[in-house]
């Protein structure tokens, strides 16, 4: 078989035929460039992640209704659910805000025990949801500043931890109590890493414990809590900076002794035990003195106690809040 | 008969593959749409709302982070070109402190104007009292000489010795913004340590080649 030769005239030119592959080489090469330096920075500089859906918001059950709402005077709007939920410090769930979100259904909330140890009457070992039942649910309007000088406002469910401290039974020579965090990395998969000694470790003067304002909280916005705020059982004490507010609770236990708590164990300069809100009590890299609280552009003068002083100032009168940050 | 189109040299040149000119003029260019890339990527969804709770506070993270990216790959092109004989990344380099500078400023103006809403006060307490403050504005100020004499003219102004010398200021900088991540980073030191593991790499070559150097010209008896 034979092809007839196509007149020389259809023939493209070779310069023509030369040039075109020419310039679809070099528009590959520039492309291929670009998005290889495009896509490494992006990726590089952002994490590697967007931003962590949101969890729905909780659909109103009458399990979850509280029976008596308490906002202490504050009249700040809510922090919106999605915030709340998508903007967390959980460093057992990873290290950037949006990681606890998106590993918070790891945790296995129910069903939850927690145990009572230590300077008490009886060492007890109590079930999350016969406590619930047995103390009923209160809201609590409460600021959560953080010391990373962001805060929100949060309306906590749960009950006040006086009210465990008394069906405890402390003995006379308890004077702090000890809030012990879930240890078991199939549920909190980044202690595998040690950047912090697990399991964490927070603590509060008893008369701190048993002030009004402390609060064991077990739900946020009408519903349970997420994963990532500390389900199913976290302190909140909302006159300190928010790493006071042991997650996933295990063990209460009392003591003689102050305990050895995460961050001022870690690093005792910048996380004191007291950790009290301060705006004239400096973190040695950053200021205490205002805060941007989420949602908001412009930045908030921090309030002393985080505005809580006329419930809990008494509580340390007489202290040096400097040397006793 | 047809015309025969006399090939001039620059054809002669095109067809043997050894004299092929590689111009690779889309080099920048290219470098330079990828680097606007992430500033892009970082506005849109500051605007559309996708930077999470605290858009600030990651707009000021990933052009920080951002800054350091660049630094880093300034200064892997020489050895680059030490190890494997590559020259298109020293072609690269100079884009690439620019954006380097363009990222560390725009990082600093994310911090002056939205962060702390233009308090110049507090801007200078936290400068003068914070470490990990103060030395990440070293950082920048140190760009700024290497910034304004990037371009050719500059360089030949300077003559080569001194412009080389001066910008080696770039190791200061990328030490500092090192210093700047680690001080900034509460317990999670994994991530400035993988950076500075990088560079810590990148001097090493670079030592090691000087070293080598050194000997060869000692052993040939050239001072």
């Amino acid at each position: 078989m034979r092809f007839a030769e196509p007149p020389s005239r259809e023939i493209t030119p070779e310069g023509v035929y030369r040039s075109r592959r020419e310039f679809l080489r070099r528009a590959l090469a520039f492309t291929s460039t670009a998005a290889a330096f495009g896509t490494g920075l992006t990726v590089l500089s952002g994490r590697g992640r967007g931003e962590p859906p949101a969890p729905p918001a909780p659909a109103p059950s009458p399990d979850w209704v509280p029976r008596s709402r308490e906002s202490f005077g504050l009249t700040e709007p809510s922090t919106p659910f999605e915030a709340v939920s998508t903007y967390n410090n959980y460093y057992e769930l990873g290290l950037d805000k949006g990681a606890p979100s998106r590993l918070g259904h790891l945790i296995r909330t129910r069903p939850w025990t927690l145990r009572i140890s230590g300077e008490v009457a009886r060492e007890l070992v109590v079930d999350l949801d016969e406590l619930i039942r047995g103390f009923g649910l209160e809201e609590r309007v409460y600021r959560m500043r953080c010391v990373e000088a962001w805060s929100m406002v949060i309306p906590w469910l749960g009950f006040p931890l006086k009210k465990l401290v008394e069906r405890a039974q402390p003995t006379s020579h308890a004077r702090f109590v000890e809030l012990r965090s879930l240890e078991d990395a199939s549920q909190l998969p980044n202690q595998e890493s040690n950047v912090l000694p697990w399991p964490y470790v927070e603590g509060l003067r008893l008369d701190e414990a048993t002030n009004p304002l402390a609060f064991l909280a077990v739900g946020l916005y009408g519903g349970p809590l997420p994963g990532q705020n500390g389900a199913p059982l976290r302190l909140v004490v909302p006159w300190k900076y928010g790493f006071k507010g042991a997650k996933s609770i295990v063990e209460l236990r009392f003591t003689r002794q102050r305990p050895a708590t995460t961050w001022n164990q870690v690093a005792p300069r910048e996380y004191g035990f007291f950790a009290n809100v301060n705006p004239n009590v400096d973190h040695p890299r950053w200021s205490q003195e205002n805060e941007r609280r989420i949602g908001e552009l412009e930045r908030r003068p921090t309030l002393l106690f985080n505005g809580y002083a006329e419930w809990v100032a008494q509580l340390y009168s007489g202290m040096d809040l400097h040397a006793n940050h | 008969m047809t015309q025969v189109r006399d090939p001039g040299v620059e054809d002669i040149a095109r067809r043997v593959p050894g004299l092929r000119p590689r111009p690779q003029d889309w080099l920048v260019p290219a470098t330079v749409t990828g680097s606007l890339v992430p500033f892009a990527v970082i506005f849109a969804r500051g605007v559309t709302g996708r930077l999470g709770a605290n858009p600030i506070a990651t707009a000021l993270n990933q052009l920080g982070l951002l800054a350091l990216l660049f630094l880093v790959t300034g200064l892997a092109c020489t050895p680059l070109k030490l190890v494997f004989g590559w020259t298109w990344p020293i072609r690269i380099r100079r884009t690439l402190g620019l954006f380097a500078f363009a990222a560390a400023s725009l990082h600093f103006v994310v911090y002056a104007l939205l962060d702390q809403l233009l308090m110049v006060r507090a801007i200078a307490v936290d400068i003068a009292k914070r470490p990990f403050i103060l030395v990440g504005f070293v950082a920048l100020v140190l760009l700024v000489p290497l910034a304004l004499t990037s371009s050719k003219q500059m360089l030949m102004r300077l003559g080569f010795r001194r412009w080389k010398l001066l910008h080696r200021l770039t190791y200061l900088v990328v030490v500092l913004g090192l210093v700047h991540f680690f001080l900034r980073v509460k317990a999670d030191v994994w991530e400035p340590a993988g950076y500075a593991l990088v560079v810590l790499v990148l001097f090493s070559v670079r030592l090691g080649f000087a070293w080598a150097a050194r000997r060869n010209r000692s052993a040939l008896g050239v001072h």
